[in-house]
This record gives structure tokens, C-alpha cells and sequence, in this order.
């Protein structure tokens, strides 16, 4: 493999992970989910929507689960499949999807760390499976989607504009 | 890995600094942070320690606008270039797109450019990536300084180009940033191939867009 795999996500793809996770969000009383992706990029945002600005948000996300994966083999450990983060009245809980996926869940004292690791085992088991499918779609030899081709042709002249001296 | 997310209609990149410390990656990403239209460019995080030294990465979004309906936009990355942090900088690597090797054109630096660069080949590989077949520039930062190496004796030593084996690809390609250089040329019978390069003082922004430029227009078109 020359360089990191490119991979999408469709509309219905969305739609299938968004069911999921708002009713994580239901059943488990928590504010927001968010899925973001091993290299830091914001895949889903739902449920209340926070104050930070989720871009940063997700890049430290990937930082911190990648740093405590190290952490966790330094001791033994093959991987932390999730991580919990407690604060005064906000706290986070981030499970791993597949190696590839990172679930982060915000909650506050409205609900209890115990009521979000016990429903986050099913949105992961549901999640892993879902990931799966769209992951094996991009396997080398998959069809690529149809309208990706040419998407990007005039993009030279935005590049330029946009990081003109 | 780009990721194309055909819900949101966005596309993100992520192109990484590279290179070693005190070379002017933090700096570069400054400029660029100090330079795009507000309104592109979302915030800025530094994880730095106390006297200001990258202790894991900076990071900077930046959007390029909407190409043929999608958002798309690129995160700038740098990576610690301490050599002690080899841990934190590998982790930065997942998922690259597209990398500018930041180096240091003063002398006294010769060694430590060297070892990043044999640094960086060595975590690209331990991804299973190749570095000379993924969007690469090198630039060499610093150019201003009384001490700073000759272009021609960086680029031996930093870039002195990879084997060409695909016959298609063995034709001479001149360089479209140099006059009389070449990106793809023959030598003593063999073809060899190498990243563009730019020359830069990223502290008065000399060089900065022009690196990014290209690389961000690479990367383009390997997605596209």
C-alpha cells in the first residue's frame, strides 16, 4: 500500500450511524456523540450541540486515543478499547469502532458513567458491524463510487486563491 | 487517508510538517494561520510545553471552499521535532495525505536534517506507506541566514532522488518551480525521481504558499 486508503461515507451510510447513535443518546440520557476517525477527522456530530469547535475537538480526540493505544502497549496491553474522562459536571466516555473509529460520548450528572459504558456496548457492537460493510466496500478491487472521477478538476484555481502571497 | 463523506459533502485532507526541531514547522503554520481570509481557516491548536516547543502537534483547518458541491479542507499538521519525541510524532502520521519536509538550511543542522529525513522514511514505513509514491515536498527554511547551506548540497544530501522503475514514468519531467532542473531525469544510465523543493523563510513568510501550494494541488490530484 503506497499511502493511507481513501474511503467514504454515503448518504445512507449516515443515516444507518445517526440511528444508532441517537438512540444511544436517548437511552442512556448522555448530550451529544460524536464519531471521529483515527486521523482526526469529524465523521458524525449528534445530539445537543456544544459550544467548542468540533474540528479541533475531533483532532484531539484521535491525539489522545492514539497516545493512550501506545500507553496501553507499553504496559501489555494490545489496545484501551475505551477511555473514560471525568470532570466536575461534564465527563466523556470514547470507545474504539474497529480500529479505524472512535465513539466519544458527553455526558453530564443528568446520567452516570455505568448507564453510558453499559449502552455504548451496544452502539459499538452495532457500529463495528456497520463499519465492516462500508470498509470492505473500499477494499482494493471494490468499484469506486461513480462520481468521485472529475470531482476535484478546478480545484487548482481555489488552491490558488486560497494560499495566494 | 482522505476521507470523502458524500452525507456532509465534505472532503478532508490532512497534510503533515515534517522535520527537525527548531526547523520552522510551528512557524510555517503561523504564517498560513496569520495569512488566509479569517473566515477559512478554523482555530489553531498548539500543543507546545512552557518555552514554546511542540510537545505533540499543531493543528490548523483550513477550508478551501466547495469544489463541484463538496466542502472541502485541508488540516495542516506538525509534528514534535525534538528528536525524544519519536512516540508522539509517529502517531501523527496515521492517515497522511501529504507531507512537507521542513528543513533547516544552516550548516551547524546538516546531522539533524539528516536523521529526520531517515526518521520520516522509517514511521512512514512502519504504516506501510511509501513515501515516494504519496504527495511530498521538501523546503528548505531559513534560506536568509548568513550560515545557510548551498540549495545544491541540501538537496544531495536531503533529496537526492529515489529509482524510477515503471518504464511509463521513465521521462525526463522538468521542474515547473525551477528553471534547467528536473523532477524525473537520467542519470549515469539511471532514472531517478525527485520531490519538488522550495526555498523559504517562513518567519516573513517567504516560500510558505508556494510550498503549500503544491503539495495541496498534489494531493488534489491523486483523490481526483
Amino acid at each position: 500500500m503506497p499511502g493511507a486508503a481513501t474511503w467514504s461515507l454515503d448518504e445512507s451510510d449516515y443515516k444507518r450511524i445517526s440511528a444508532h447513535l441517537n438512540a444511544l443518546l436517548k437511552e442512556s440520557n448522555a448530550r451529544c456523540a460524536l464519531l471521529v476517525d483515527r486521523a482526526g477527522q469529524l465523521l458524525a456530530n449528534v445530539g445537543e450541540q456544544m459550544a467548542f469547535d468540533p474540528t479541533a475537538f475531533a483532532s484531539l480526540t484521535a491525539a489522545d486515543f492514539s497516545a493512550n493505544d501506545q500507553l496501553a502497549k507499553m504496559i501489555g496491553e494490545p489496545e484501551f478499547a475505551s477511555l473514560f474522562h471525568q470532570g466536575e459536571k461534564e465527563s466523556m466516555y470514547l470507545a474504539d469502532i474497529a480500529r479505524r473509529v472512535i465513539l466519544v460520548v458527553l455526558f453530564d450528572e443528568r446520567t452516570t458513567v455505568g448507564m453510558v459504558r453499559l449502552r455504548v456496548k451496544q452502539t459499538v457492537s452495532d457500529l463495528v458491524t456497520l463499519f465492516d460493510e462500508m470498509f470492505a466496500r473500499e477494499a482494493p478491487g471494490a468499484a469506486a463510487p461513480t462520481d468521485r472521477r472529475g470531482l476535484l478538476e478546478g480545484a487548482e484555481d481555489e488552491i490558488d486563491k486560497l494560499f495566494g502571497d | 487517508m482522505s476521507m470523502i463523506n458524500y452525507a456532509s459533502r465534505e472532503i478532508n485532507c490532512k497534510l503533515v510538517y515534517y522535520g527537525p526541531g527548531l526547523g520552522g514547522k510551528t512557524t510555517n503554520l503561523e504564517h498560513v494561520y496569520q495569512k488566509v481570509a479569517p473566515d477559512t481557516r478554523g482555530k489553531m491548536v498548539s500543543l507546545a510545553t512552557e518555552t514554546e516547543r511542540t510537545l505533540f502537534f499543531d493543528f490548523l483547518p483550513v477550508d478551501l471552499g466547495t469544489i463541484r458541491g463538496f466542502k472541502t479542507r485541508f488540516h495542516l499538521y506538525t509534528v514534535p521535532g525534538q528528536v525524544y519525541y519519536n512516540a508522539s510524532r509517529k502517531l501523527i502520521l496515521k492517515g497522511v495525505d501529504g507531507v512537507v519536509f521542513v528543513a533547516d538550511s544552516q550548516i551547524e543542522r546538516t546531522e539533524a536534517n539528516i536523521e529526520s529525513m531517515q526518521n520520516l522514511y522509517d514511521n512512514m514505513a512502519e504504516y506501510g506507506y511509501d513515501l515516494t509514491k504519496i504527495p511530498f515536498v521538501v523546503q528548505y527554511n531559513k534560506r536568509d541566514l548568513p550560515n545557510a547551506a548551498p540549495v545544491a548540497e541540501l538537496q544531495s544530501q536531503l533529496n537526492p532522488g529515489w529509482p524510477v522503475d515503471d518504464p511509463v514514468r521513465q521521462k525526463a519531467a522538468a521542474d515547473p518551480w525551477h528553471e534547467g532542473d528536473y523532477l524525473v531525469e537520467e542519470i549515469d544510465g539511471m532514472w531517478i525521481e525527485r520531490a519538488p523543493y522550495f526555498e523559504s523563510v517562513a518567519i516573513t513568510g517567504e516560500g510558505v504558499f508556494d510550498t503549500l501550494r503544491a503539495l495541496a494541488k498534489t494531493v488534489l490530484k491523486t483523490l481526483s
